[in-house]
């Protein structure tokens, strides 16, 4: 067993008074793709978010139980919330680079973080537009404007933005549903080049896409962890009746 | 849609009713055009008139004189009809305005829209709504009675009526507008951009203020560009607090407005004197003119982006 990063244990989530994840147990390995499936409502957005306290975001939400990182449970009352984020990045479903240049883009993290030189982030720039597959195609227009790219590219320049503070983690919410299939390709190829240093943990209504690049995966139903497996296995011996019939697409 | 409406003779609706049915439809379309084109018939004429009634005086003085000349005494043996104290001070009684109001109006805009819970915001909101119904005569009364023996036992002065006091009124005039046309600009930046920056580890306040304020940033300038218009056009308010007095624009003096520089001369004026004053309120027309003119280019700059 490979060693865990995040350790999500007891976990409860409650929007008010609705009980959205129930006592969640996980472990998600270091340097792993970690796929979440599920059908539309079943908690896995919701525990996606938990592990970098984007739920904090949601008026009236309510955790119980702990989320380590690290062997830090990232719920004490004293972690700086700013910390964790820049060690567990996340990338979002619809892309949404901000309305600055390319160059801008990728610089706003590590500037936030106090890094002013100009030679430090045009390096740091070039690194997170060659890691996020992206560096050849925009490498001559840094100072257009992000939003004047594709769909897809505007993907990967959320994840080259991602990538530039550095971080362990990288969390993936459906990061590919908006996308045309050679996009998502593209990122699904990113993906496997990224699980070789950094830990994805990833949301997908894609089960064919969850085989494809997931070495572990979880399966949730009604906000409860149902099965948590190697890939493989889960697809090919599912062992709880409910996820066998999900992914012989039985329901959802 | 008119001849669905219609009757086709078989279910027992007349079709005589067509011609008066379609007659009135008509009507309706005119009275409709006619109540939009009043708004259009006014401007046009008061432009027209302005200009009518505001070129003679000017043709006389001569353009330079008029809006160069630094003395204005309309009524002497020798009238002098330089109006450049009342441009400069409705300039700088502005610029004072935008200088101290907008700050404070932003601020309040980034608290109520991103900042500020629930109950703060409806609070402070109410509040703002009451700021911007206050008629202006209210500001002008309060100004007169607390604000001007302020500013005299502060700065040791014969009178408190001054350029500094129309600045403080005007500021507060223009806050409302500053602060509900920045809120909405702020609030319709996509929470995506905001969610964005929070995961790359930013704290909220980096993240209004480098993603949120830049993304509405025309819409910020709006409000800005609307402040200086209701500033530059005020005349009651400024009337009580400024002294009224022909001087060349000082903070601590006594000044006059444009817009006051007619209202104050209009009722007893004649000739050449009351033509002027046609020509200042020309000037005034010019300058609202061109600030609605940068107002309708940042608006459509906004809706763009």
């Amino acid at each position: 067993m490979q060693e865990a990063i995040l350790t999500a244990r007891g976990l409860d989530l409650y929007y008010g008074e609705n009980q959205a994840l129930k006592k969640i147990d996980m472990e998600i390995p270091e340097r792993r793709v970690t796929a979440l499936i599920g059908p539309s409502g079943c908690g896995k957005s919701t525990f996606l978010k938990t592990l970098n306290r984007m739920n904090d975001l949601v008026p009236n939400v309510r955790i119980e139980g702990t989320v380590e990182y690290r062997g830090q449970n990232i719920y004490q009352p004293r972690l700086d919330v700013t910390w964790l984020r820049r060690h567990v990045g996340m990338v979002f479903q619809k892309p949404n680079p901000f309305p600055m240049s390319i160059y801008d883009n990728i610089a706003y993290g590590p500037r936030t973080h106090g890094i002013r030189g100009r030679k430090q982030l045009d390096e740091i720039v070039e690194r997170s537009l060659r890691g996020a597959a992206i560096w050849e195609e925009v490498r001559d227009r840094l100072k257009k404007p992000a939003l004047s790219l594709s769909g897809g590219q505007q993907q990967r320049i959320c994840i080259a933005r991602a990538l530039a503070v550095e971080p362990d983690v990288l969390l993936m919410d459906e990061a590919t549903s908006a996308l045309d299939p050679i996009s998502t390709s593209k990122i699904e190829d990113l993906i496997a080049e990224l699980k070789k240093q950094y830990t994805i943990v990833i949301v997908t209504h894609n089960m064919q896409q969850a085989v494809r690049i997931s070495d572990k995966c979880a399966f949730f139903l009604m906000g409860q962890l149902i099965e948590f497996g190697d890939t493989t296995q889960l697809f090919s011996m599912p062992q709880d009746k409910r996820t066998e019939e999900y992914i012989t697409g039985r329901f959802g | 849609m008119k001849r669905i409406l219609k009757g086709n003779g078989q279910n027992g609706l007349a079709p005589k009713t067509k011609g008066t049915r379609a007659a009135f439809e008509t009507g309706m379309n005119l009275l409709f055009f006619l109540c939009g084109a009043v708004a259009v018939l006014f401007v046009l004429f008061i432009s027209i008139y302005l200009i009518v009634s505001g070129l003679p005086a000017i043709r006389e003085i001569g353009l330079a004189e008029f809006l160069f000349g630094d003395t204005w005494k309309s009524t002497g043996k020798e009238p002098q009809f330089g109006i450049l104290p009342f441009i400069l001070t409705s300039v700088y009684g502005t610029a004072g305005a935008i200088v101290v109001g907008v700050p404070i109006g932003f601020l309040t805009a980034v608290f109520l829209s991103k900042l500020a819970g629930p109950r703060v915001a409806a609070i402070i909101r109410t509040a703002v709504e009451l700021l911007s119904g206050i008629p202006s005569v209210v500001y002008g009364l309060i100004g007169m009675t607390v604000l001007v023996p302020a500013i005299r036992t502060a700065f040791h002065l014969a009178s408190g009526a001054t350029l500094l006091a129309a600045i403080v009124v005007l500021a507060i005039m223009v806050l409302p507008y500053i602060i509900s046309v920045s809120e909405t600009a702020l609030s319709a930046v996509p929470k995506e951009y905001e969610e964005a920056s929070l995961a790359l580890g930013a704290t909220e306040i980096e993240t209004y203020f480098r993603v949120s304020v830049p993304a509405a940033s025309s819409g910020i300038a709006a409000s800005v560009v609307l402040g200086v218009g209701r500033a530059i056009g005020e005349a009651m308010a400024v009337m009580m607090v400024a002294g009224n007095v022909a001087n060349m624009p000082s903070l601590l003096q006594s000044v006059r407005f444009l817009t006051t520089a007619v209202a104050s001369e209009m009722s007893y004026s004649s000739g050449l004197q009351r033509q002027a004053l046609f020509s200042i309120a020309l000037v005034l027309f010019l300058f609202i003119m061109l600030i609605n003119a940068a107002l309708a280019v940042l608006l459509k700059k906004g809706k763009k982006s």
